[in-house]
């Protein structure tokens, strides 16, 4: 159990980055007020996780001007997907093997 | 120190995000109630007071005679139809927004925007083939056409919001199939596809979901 939870990759530790990458992965891209309305958190908190994910190469983040108005779209990335889809997967195992 | 509890919880936290911000979940059972009613009371409008020309169908004297005769009839139909099409939609986006209140959820995202733009499709060319069927006479298939796109237009809804919607979904489609096989029934078919499923869909949303 020890070496599982050694391999939980850290950039998922907090619940809003959780967040973010759960939201990502069901929806193709997604803006930056839709995703903080979703996950309830304010505008320097979130942008403070996108920017921490996007440094890990796990999203991207794309700025654009939408009637003059500064647009942010974020998307997982292939890396990101992989990386999401192991660490659900190591969840599952700690839990199943707490159970047995 | 507990982890396993905080990873399950993280589990949930993640399997939440994933259907909040994909499926449109204030869909309100209630509206599906109200507009099943008001379907079956345009429909009684159009039986009773219109005298939609179903009896002149079972006597079986060919839709040409039927739809000449009744001519005059069709535009009162039509009023009909469209007044309670507004009305239902009407109470749908009452109940629905008051349910996305109720939850805390906003009404227009963009899963609203998505399950729109899935029903729109097929529900508006199927609205526009039913006008071109109209003025060319064909009367009788205005019933089967309708519940077949109607169907159509709420299985491909039913991705982006509630899977229940699919089965009503289908329901309507083959009904609308069988409505295609007995033609002069149209009206009665449309009361069960859009009156009666719609209450019965309704309901047991209302149950299982609401209460």
């Amino acid at each position: 159990m020890k070496e599982i939870v050694l391999k939980l990759n850290k950039a998922f530790e907090n619940r809003i980055r959780l967040g973010i990458m759960s939201v990502l992965m069901v929806n193709e891209t997604l803006d930056f007020n839709s995703l903080k309305e979703l996950l309830g958190a304010t505008d320097g908190n979130l942008s403070s996780h996108l920017s921490a994910l996007e440094k890990e190469g796990l999203i991207s983040i794309s700025k654009q001007f939408v009637n003059r108005k500064p647009n942010t779209t974020c998307a997982v990335t292939a890396k990101g997907r992989q990386a999401f889809r192991e660490h659900l997967d190591l969840l599952e195992k700690l839990i199943k093997s707490k159970n047995k | 120190m507990d982890t396993s509890e905080q990873h399950l919880e993280d589990l949930k936290e993640i399997r939440k995000m994933m259907e909040k911000s994909s499926r449109f979940l204030s869909l309100s059972g209630l509206s599906g109630i109200a507009a099943g009613l008001v379907a079956l009371a345009g429909a009684a409008i159009a039986f009773f007071v219109l005298g939609y020309p179903h009896r002149f169908f079972m006597s079986g004297e060919g839709y040409a005679g039927g739809v000449q005769m009744h001519a005059e009839t069709i535009p009162a139909l039509m009023l009909d139809g469209i007044v309670m099409l507004i009305a239902a939609l009407g109470l749908s986006f009452y109940f629905t927004r008051r349910r996305a209140r109720k939850n805390g959820l906003s009404l227009w995202d963009e899963t609203t925007r998505r399950m729109l733009l899935a029903i729109a499709f097929p529900l508006i060319s199927g609205g526009i083939l039913c006008l071109i069927m109209i003025f060319q006479g064909l009367i009788y298939i205005v019933a089967p056409l309708t519940l077949v796109f109607y169907g159509l237009a709420l299985i491909a809804a039913s991705q982006y919001t509630v899977n229940e919607l699919k089965i009503l979904g289908i329901s309507d489609t083959v009904l609308g199939l069988l409505a295609g096989v007995f033609p002069g029934y149209g009206l009665f078919f449309w009361a069960a596809g859009f009156g009666f499923f719609h209450i019965l869909y309704g309901y047991r949303m209302y149950r299982k979901y609401e209460r």
